[in-house]
């Protein structure tokens, strides 16, 4: 029942993107998410485009596993194309017009430039985030970058530990629900037919028993962590200390450099980029 | 004796096409014969639990079949839910499944699962509930209220209120005192000699399974490393040892004491048995 979750999933490599500072990786992050939604020109969604494949590529995740990954997607993807290909009234002549539909030079532009866009935060963030970065290196990655809170008695360390241990049980959780799934349908249980309201009914054989692990794991989670005397963050070392490398400050520089180019783009029209080019050559 | 249950070349692989690609079962054929009790034995992760469910048709093999009394059990896969009231599984902490008010009604789950009617029903569960040794009392509390070995009761008379031809056990006695699991073992044996049922267990106790079982089945990294009687399974002491399993600890004293020369035969494997063995040495 619950078998395709490799959407934010971690995937095992050494790929560069996979060596790279969890902590660079989280600005890298920030900055491709602005860069992302604020190309508006072409030239600007072209260096947007150039960059995500660059991202993909030096992720070394395989294309099969990327494409899997977006498949649960398609609906809302086809759905926002088509509502921004048929709604967009533009200037000027449409490029057809038959009954009720009106489908406007501009409106084709903008379906193709939201799909990319889509596409681009889905595949970029999957990509530099969930495929490559373990889940631990994940949140001690926001705790290292959030920490200045601390000044502000904002407690980083708490909320980074509950996020790390959330994270962690969701595969264990995940495997208890299809543990309990299957000790059902031993018993016969069918989850399968029957009406709407029946279905639902017949989740209760499997969220109570689910319920009851999860607060009987918390409890001895809790337990566990006290004898070994945790008590927050105060003076707490890490196992594996992150370490930021040259290449990784180049990167980052090269993701600024990127984003500087977008703002500038997006200010260029397409022509005066190709009178421009002519004047040059 | 007809064959209850028979797997013939299965193989499962998870993960094919991904790093964690892993064959759990590779190519393995056996047969559990009708009113017998298999034991089968195996270090942790040798496929065991994976065969488990394989057998009431949970999951499907990559490759292969599982007959129940000759007939595929994936050939109709709409009557699945015949196949696993006739074949029960009970599950490794079985105690995790309980989830209704009472434990009378949580014991009635399978059996109205599979439509049987509310006399039927009771009828099935009170003697279900008499096997596992639950008392009236205990039917009537609610099954978070219960001890972690009475749960353990409730889970597996869950299973046997269904009143299955051919149960699976995994690790049925785990985690308990020694009375408790007797009590649980001896009862499945009455069930099995009261129906004449067949009786598959996952064991990591040599004990229990050189008590009870009639045949042995070893695994060893997803596939069949030995099968034979409990006789001729326990005389390969070393073979056992490369499956990183061990002996009855019975068995072992009696090595020690032909080693000693206080007796001549190591072939001791239940308690039982070594009682008889050392009043004879005694008597001489």
């Amino acid at each position: 029942m619950l078998k395709d979750v490799t959407f934010g999933q971690y995937y095992p490599g050494n790929s560069l993107l996979h060596r790279t500072d969890p902590r660079i990786k989280m600005l890298i992050l920030i900055e491709y998410l602005v860069l992302v939604l604020v190309a508006k020109s072409e030239l600007a969604a072209l260096i947007s485009l150039a960059f995500t494949a660059f991202l993909i590529a030096v992720s070394g995740v395989r294309l099969r596993v990327l494409i899997k990954s977006v498949k649960p997607l398609i609906f809302v993807l086809a759905f926002t194309a088509i509502i921004n290909l048929f709604f967009t009234v533009g200037e000027g002549e449409p490029l057809i017009e038959w009954s009720f539909i009106t489908v406007y030079s501009s409106g084709v532009r903008n379906a193709v430039m939201m799909l990319l866009r889509l596409l681009s935060l889905v595949l970029g963030t999957s990509v530099l985030i969930s495929f490559t970065t373990s889940p631990l290196e994940l949140t001690d990655a926001i705790e290292a970058l959030l920490s200045p809170l601390k000044k502000i008695k904002v407690p980083v360390h708490e909320f980074a530990m509950m996020m790390s241990i959330a994270l962690r049980f969701i595969p264990t959780l995940i495997e208890e629900t299809n543990k309990i799934i299957s000790a059902q349908k031993a018993r016969c249980a069918d989850f399968e037919s029957g009406k709407l309201l029946e279905r639902i009914k017949a989740l209760i054989p499997i969220l109570i028993p689910l319920f009851v692990s999860a607060v009987r794991r918390a409890e001895e989670l809790a337990d566990a962590m006290e004898c070994r005397c945790y008590n927050g963050g105060e003076g707490r070392t890490k196992l594996k200390a992150m370490k930021s490398r040259p290449t990784d400050y180049v990167f980052l520089f090269a993701a600024t450099v990127v984003t500087v180019a977008v703002f500038l783009a997006n200010r260029l029209q397409f022509s005066e980029i190709l009178t421009l080019c002519k004047a040059i050559f | 004796m007809a064959n209850a249950l028979e797997i013939k070349n299965i193989s499962v692989i998870y993960g094919e096409g991904t790093p964690f690609r892993k064959a759990a079962l590779k190519n393995i054929s056996t047969a559990f014969p009708q009113g017998e009790i298999t034991g089968i034995i195996g270090h942790t992760g040798s496929g065991k639990s994976t065969l488990a469910s394989l057998l009431n048709g949970l999951s499907k093999a990559t490759e292969g079949e599982v007959l129940l009394f000759g007939e595929n059990i994936w050939a109709k896969p709409k009557e699945m839910k015949k196949i696993r009231s006739r074949v029960g599984l009970v599950f490794q902490y079985p105690e995790y499944q309980l989830f209704d008010e009472t434990v009378e009604s949580d014991i009635a789950f399978g059996p109205k699962n599979i439509g049987l009617d509310a006399e039927e029903i009771k009828s099935r569960v009170r003697l279900a509930a008499e096997f596992c040794g639950l008392s009236e009392k205990e039917l009537k509390r609610s099954p978070f209220e219960l001890s972690g070995g009475q749960k353990r009761r409730a889970a597996i008379a869950g299973v046997l209120a269904m009143r299955p031809e051919i149960i699976v056990l995994d690790e049925p006695a785990a985690g308990l005192d020694p009375k408790g699991r007797e009590e649980i073992l001896s009862g499945l044996v009455e069930y099995k000699n009261r129906y004449g049922a067949t009786l598959i267990i996952i064991s990591h106790s040599m004990e229990d399974i050189a008590k009870y079982a009639d045949r042995i089945l070893v695994m060893k990294d997803g596939e069949i490393y030995m099968q034979g009687t409990v006789e001729e399974i326990f005389i390969q002491a070393e073979r056992l040892f490369d499956a990183k399993l061990d002996l009855p600890q019975i068995t072992k004293l009696f090595i020690e004491l032909k080693k000693r020369g206080l007796c001549e035969s190591t072939d001791v494997y239940t308690v039982g048995y070594a009682k008889k063995e050392i009043q004879k040495n005694i008597t001489k």
